[in-house]
Parts: structure tokens; sequence; C-alpha cells
């Protein structure tokens, strides 16, 4: 399988998503070896995998660490500055910093082979992702396996590279198109990455029927060629939560969770936050998450004169996350275009009602929770209103929501991809 | 020698209009939704089905009989959206074979939350049947054939009706059959007339469905089983909504020529006869005692009252409306009580029900929300706004401070 991220070196959704699919998977007896174009760094790892810190792919075996929680995984690391949800010129910083990064280890902890990967560093994405496909055939080659499995599209291009040279099938997950990360400006040469990537696979696993179709639309894939199958959730929050009501707070806290960029609809959010203030006065507009409309989003709250109402907090993970979700009264995903979005799950299985655009995978799946368009901001304040309002319809929410996410297993979603596995490799076989 | 008792229900909700928080008008209702949907059921039904019941009255010469019960809601906006189904209506109330019920006028749950208005609503009604149509109703059917012990009792005290119509649900019967006349525990004149479930729901409901292995359902198939019942019975109460006939199951099914073939079928055995509620009443005596100490309906498989009350935004939804009723009352603005009546129609709370997986469907054809959050959230819209008609602020309860907060900002 080749990933971009794995917990706990995550930004979005994705590594949450390789993490809970891959751990369901491997409860179904699938074997699976997992490389990361990533860097890992020694300072910061958290401690619920047991991370081995990766040295050069060349070299021995020291880039494998298996985790403790999740069997017949196997992971393996690529140093590599590719970042999911980068742009062509966040990336330079990237490099640099990456080299100041190695300096540091190399006074450390002094490794020198370390040293010469500085020259394989190439200057720009396109190349970095070559890089890494290059890379990623090297590892393959070391091992052995009867399908590849790529997501998303800096890794459909070590697939199809994988795929040539071992002639095993090729199996590409989208759980994101350029045209949800960038609307109608997207970056050509990530749209290229993906068509390539779409057309060589032999088989496409969509997150949802709304990325079906933009996979059929825009690319221009056979719809035969495109299964759906729905991202799961860890049944992981308290479920009993129900316990927050009848708590008095002054103050209602109304949640945005998630990267701060053009994708997520951070602006929608704030115009319905100007309007429901408009008509209650307690209540704070939280956003958690960073991203490339950070600044222009804490200066739009400004502007619109609610500066003082929002809450930016950075991005948050494990427990602050946690926290937050035990303090929200509604979670908001206003995403313009979202292929599915875990983290609603992830705010029902905390028990916090949600409000979801209507442009989202995930709204094809839930029933028990309020969607608007994105754009409509007087019904995502109308909606916000109500659930500060009338008690009885968070309850409900919350109540039905949490029984109803809790039906979504990444359990379901493994077993169908196995199916696309047996499908695969059956059709390889006939031919 | 059953008796065939035809009771059809007429009815359509004052659907609302979207109704934001941000709205401050006191226009709740949606006119064009209302009168594109009352003009379509009445071409799809209420005319070809009256034009069809007419002709088998003159047919069959006074010997075929139904009855009706039309709400008020549905009265209103029949005289505003399609004033043609009224005379049809008017022309079957003449010949004499037309039975009409009583019911809320509002097909409100008003039994439940208020005695008071419960009366009121009923005495409405009957007085627009007794101008519109030249009858008093003698028998009374609650909304939804929700009944209980205590609401025989309630009629009982009112002392103008014979009968009362409600749903042979098996945990009512226990395993005795509906096609006896039954009455409750405490003694009185008031006789219950059950629906035969099994027979009324082949029509309702089954008619249509190509997976049934009786389908296609004909009028002497039908007859032969109501044949079945003779000796174990005197009347087959056929209950059901009126729509069937065109709407809930379309002209092409069949549904018209089954109806209109069906009488002459019934009638081919000397036994058989049609009867009006009241007429049943009158030609036979009430066999057993039913003890009906819960609440009983006519609606999805559970035949209780859930699909109103089953979760938490409903009972909120019913206790706030009722709660306003003095304060309401109280103005003496009258269209400021018949917004409010109006938003006692069950439907709207019909709409709030979350029992989706079981009863999906059923929910959903009826349903003109997307989901029954979105419908919680504008009936309390609209409650909030007409609190602030009433001119007074909401009392008591914790959350409402800011309602009033938002009530002051917005004043």
């Amino acid at each position: 399988m080749l990933g971009w991220e794995f917990p706990p070196f995550i930004s979005g959704g994705l590594g949450t998503a390789c993490y809970g699919l891959t751990k369901a998977m491997s409860k179904l007896g699938l074997e699976i070896t997992f490389i990361l174009p990533r860097m890992i760094r020694t300072g910061n790892l958290s401690t619920h995998i047991n991370l081995k810190t990766p040295g050069d792919i060349k070299g021995d075996f020291q880039s494998e660490w298996e985790t403790q929680e999740i069997r017949n995984l196997k992971i393996r690391t690529i140093d590599s500055p590719l970042k999911p949800y980068a742009t062509a010129h966040t990336y330079q910083d990237e490099i640099e910093e990456i080299i100041r990064s190695k300096q540091e280890r190399i006074t450390g902890i002094t490794k020198d082979e370390n040293l010469q990967d500085n020259g394989h560093y190439a200057g720009d994405m396109y190349a970095e992702v070559h890089r890494y496909a290059a890379a990623a055939v090297k590892l393959a080659m070391q091992e052995s396996f009867d399908v590849i499995h790529a997501h998303d599209w800096m890794t459909y291009s070590a697939g199809v590279a994988v795929a040539a040279v071992s002639g095993k099938p090729l199996v590409i997950h989208v759980h994101s198109t350029e045209f949800d990360r960038s609307g109608e400006h997207v970056n050509q040469m990530i749209y290229n990455f993906e068509r390539a990537g779409m057309h060589a696979a032999d088989k496409i696993i969509a997150v949802s029927y709304l990325t079906k179709n933009i996979i059929l639309s825009r690319y221009g894939v056979s719809g035969d060629k495109v299964e759906v199958v729905y991202n799961g959730i860890e049944k992981n929050g308290n479920g009993l939560g129900l316990g927050k009501i009848g708590i008095s707070r002054d103050e209602k806290i109304v949640l945005f969770l998630g990267r701060i960029t053009m994708q997520k609809g951070p602006e929608y959010f704030l115009g319905a936050a100007k309007k429901v203030l408009e008509v209650i006065d307690n209540v704070r507009f939280v956003m958690a998450g960073s991203g490339d409309m950070m600044k222009r989003t804490i200066e739009l709250a400004a502007q619109l004169g609610i500066g003082s109402k929002v809450m930016f907090t950075g991005f948050l993970r494990g427990e602050d996350v946690r926290k937050v979700y035990e303090r929200a009264d509604l979670y908001v995903m206003p995403s313009v275009s979202e292929p599915f979005g875990i983290a609603p799950l992830e705010a029902l299985n905390n028990d916090v009602p949600v409000l979801i655009s209507k442009q989202s995978g995930v709204s094809e799946v839930l029933t028990h929770v309020l969607k608007a368009d994105f754009w409509d901001v007087n019904e995502i304040a109308n909606k916000i209103v109500a659930v500060l309002k009338y008690p009885p319809l968070q309850m409900t929410l919350k109540e039905h929501g949490n029984y109803e996410v809790r039906k979504l297993r990444w359990e379901d979603a493994a077993e169908k991809c196995k199916q696309v596995y047996n499908q695969v490799i059956n059709e390889a076989v006939c031919v | 020698m059953p008796s065939i008792c035809f009771y059809f229900q007429v009815h359509q909700p004052f659907r609302l209009r979207h109704y934001t928080v941000f709205d401050q008008d006191h226009r709740y209702f949606d006119d064009f939704k209302n009168k594109s949907i009352c003009q379509k059921v009445a071409n799809k039904c209420y005319l070809p089905a009256n034009r069809v019941i007419l002709d088998l009255i003159r047919k069959h010469e006074g010997k075929f009989k139904v009855a009706y019960s039309i709400t008020g809601v549905l009265l209103e906006q029949l005289a505003d959206y399609a004033p043609e189904v009224m005379s049809t209506f008017d022309a079957l109330a003449r010949t004499g074979c037309v039975e009409f019920i009583a019911e809320t006028y509002y097909h409100s749950l008003s039994f439940l939350y208020s005695r008071g208005e419960f009366r009121d609503q009923i005495f409405k009604h009957m007085d627009a049947i007794e101008t519109l149509f030249g009858q008093r109703p003698k028998v009374f059917r609650n909304t939804e054939l929700i009944y209980s012990n205590d609401l025989a009792a309630e009629l009982e005290s009112m002392g103008i009706f014979d009968g009362v119509i409600t749903e042979g649900a098996d945990r009512i019967l226990w395993g005795r059959s509906p096609n006896f006349l039954y009455k409750p525990p405490r003694e009185g004149k008031i006789k219950i007339l059950l629906k035969n479930y099994a027979l009324s729901d082949d029509i309702a409901f089954r008619f249509s469905n190509r997976g049934w292995n009786e389908w296609p359902l004909k009028a002497e198939k039908f007859t032969n089983w109501v044949n079945q019942i003779n000796g174990n019975g005197y009347v087959v109460n056929l209950f059901m909504d009126y729509e069937t006939f065109g709407e809930h199951q379309w002209a092409d099914t069949g549904i018209f020529d089954f109806l209109r073939h069906l009488p002459e079928e019934i009638l081919r055995h000397p036994d058989n006869s049609f009867k009006t509620p009241s007429e049943a009443i009158a030609s036979y005596p009430a066999t057993d005692i039913v003890d009906v100490p819960g609440l009983i309906s006519w609606a999805d498989t559970e035949r209780d009252v859930s699909a109103w009350l089953g979760n938490a935004m409903q009972s909120n939804a019913l206790h706030e409306i009722y709660r306003m009723e003095q304060t309401v009352k109280k103005t003496g603005d009258k269209t400021l009580l018949a917004d409010w009546r109006k938003l006692q129609t069950s439907d709207h709370f019909y709409y709030m029900c979350t029992k989706w997986f079981s009863d999906g469907d059923v929910h959903k054809y009826f349903n003109p929300y997307d989901s029954p959050y979105d419908s919680y959230i504008n009936f309390m819209n609209i409650m909030n706004n007409m609190e602030k008609r009433c001119g007074k602020k909401p009392r008591g309860r914790k959350k409402s401070v800011e309602t009033e907060q938002a009530a002051n900002s917005i004043i």
C-alpha cells in the first residue's frame, strides 16, 4: 500500500482513513506493507504506535517498523518532503526545513550516510513524485505482494511504476481530487498525475458517489471501473455523552474543525456566524485547524466585526481534539466540495451533532444530521440558531446520530476493498 | 350476510413555508405548494373518485353507500383552490346514500393535550359539515383513528354521538373478529366500529404491489374474501384514505375499475349489503367489550402514536403549541387563533418522525421536508414568531432566555 500519511503524522483525514482501513484489513487477515513518503523525525513521536527511526532505503531494513496495534501491517518509509495538502510553493520551504533537520540529526545522532541523501532531494514537487516512485519501486522489489493499493495523487505514479515493474494489478483509492481541493483552478500537473493514475489503474475506489461522478465526468474514466467504498469510523467516543445535557454553560460553542482552505469553506462559516450573532449573543465560534487561508480568514472575521466571537486554535490533535469536542454544541462542515469527510463522523462519535454541506460525500450516508448548501449562509445560520435554541433538537440529533455512525464500520470498507482485490487478481489471472 | 361499510378519510394539511429564524412576517403557510397539491389531488383523486361513487349510487339505486370524513383544513383549501370538488361532494350529499363523519376540524391531536380545544374543534367541524352538506354527524372518528377508553368516555359525556370509529388492532381484539360491533368498558350508548385492516390494506396499500401473491386484485376475488366472512360477523369495515383512489394507487393500476365493479360483485350475493356507519350501528348490537387502556391508531405497523410522539422533538413541539393555548385565546385575534389551530394539524408532527428505518417509505412519501430535523426547526421558528405575536414574552422555561434576547434585538 502506498500512502501519504499515517498516524501520528497526519494533517487531515487521509491518515485517519489509512489507519482505520489497514487496521480492519489486518483483522481480515490481509498482509499489508505500507510505504510512506514521509520523513519521520525522532523528536515528536507519539506513544500509541511503536515507531522505529527510518534509515536510508538503500541501507538495511531499518526503515521498517511494525505497529503494536495492527498485526500484519508493516510500514516502510522513504525520506521525502511530500505532504498531502502541500502546494508547489510551500514545497521549497519544506525542503529547506528537512535539510535543516537533517543537519540537526547529524550533529545529534551522527549518522553519516544521511548526509549523502541531501543530493537526492529534487527541487520541485514534480521531480519529487518521480523520486518517490523510483524509491518505491526499489522497496517493492524487496517485498512480495499481490496487489498494489495507492492512496491519492502523490502515490499514483509510484503505484503505476511498481505495477509496471512487478506486473501486479493496481488499485487506486481516490480520497480527493484536484477539483475538490482547488475548485476550477486546477493545477495541471496534479491533474495529469491523477488522470494518468486513474487510467493506468485496474480498478478505482472512490470514497463517495460524489467523487465517483467527478472521476467519470472530469477524468474520462468509464463507470464500471469505479467502485464506491465509504469510509468508516472507529468507535472511540464516550458514547454515553448525553450527560453533557443539563450542564449549564454561559456560552455555546460552534465548532469548525478542519484545514482552513478554500475547499473547506471557512468564509461561509464566518458568514453564518455573523448572522447567528445578530440573533444570539452568547455563542462563540471556534475554528480549529490551519491552512493557506488562515490569515485571510482571521482578517475576514475582523472585517465582519465578529473578531471577538471567533477563536482560532491552530491545528489540534489527539487529546486536544477530544477536549474541543467535549465543549462543542455543534460541529459545522461547510465544505465547498468534500469527497467524503471523516471529521463529522468523529464529531458524532463524540456526541456532537453536526451540520454538513450537501456538497459532501458523507451526506450520502448520514441521515441524522443537518444539511445545507455550503453557499446558503442564511440557512446555515438558521440551523445553527435552531440547535442552540431548541435543546430537543440537539438531543435527538445526538441520540440518533451516534447510533447511525456506529453502523459505518471500517470492517465493511475493508471487506469491500478485499472484494475489489479479489476481482483484480482474478482478472489478472484470466488475462 | 355481512354488510360492507366504506369509510373514506379526506384530508390535506396546510403545509408550512420555509420559515427561518430571521423571518418576521406572519405568513406561515406555503400557499403556492398547498394550491398545487390540492389541485393535483383534486384532479387525480377527488374529482374522478367522486364521479365514480356518484355513478355507482345512481346505478344501484340506493343500495351502494359510503361515508366520508373531510377535514376542515381541506374544506377550506378546496373552497379556495378547487371549488368544483365542493360541488361534487354536495351532489353526493344530496343522494342520501352518503354519511359525513365528525372529527376535529384541524385534524389535530388536541384530544391528548386539551379537552376544551378538542371539543371546540369537533363543534366547529360539525357546524361546517351541517352548513355545507345539510347533515349533522352522529359518528365520530379521531385524528388518525387514535383511540382509547378515555376517548370513548369523553365522547359519551358529550352526549351527541352514537358511535366511534377506530382501528381493529390485534392487541385490543385478542383473536376476536373486527367484523362485529363492540362497546367500551364503561356503560353508555356509544358503539365502536373497528377497521378490518387486512381487507382495508389489501386495497389501500397492497393493491398495486406486484410482489404480492394476490396481485392483481380483482373485484371478484375481493368479494370472495368478503363472502367467506358470512356467518362470522355483521359488518366489514373498509376504512382508508380517499387518496387511495388515484393518488396513492394511480389510475393506471386499475384502482378505479376495481371500485367501479366492486358493488356489483358484492350485491350479487343476496345476503350482502352496503351500510353507512350510522346504519350499521342502528342495525347491529354490540357483542362484546373492547378494553383499550393505552392509545391505539391506524398508523404504521405499531398501530400506536409513536409516529407523532416518538421523539423528543415531537413531544417538545406539541407541548409548546398547547402551552400557548390560553395566551393565543386571550388576544381575541381571530387570524392568530386560526393560524395557531392550523399548526395543530397532526401532519406537522408526523414530518418530525425519526422512525425511518422500519416505516421509511410511507413517511418519506408524505413528507415535504428533507429531514425530520428540518421540519422541527421550521415549526419551532414559527412557534417563536407566534409567541411574539401574542405580545407576551415566553415564560418560565430557562431555554427561552435566548428567545427573549432575540426578540428584543429584533424589535
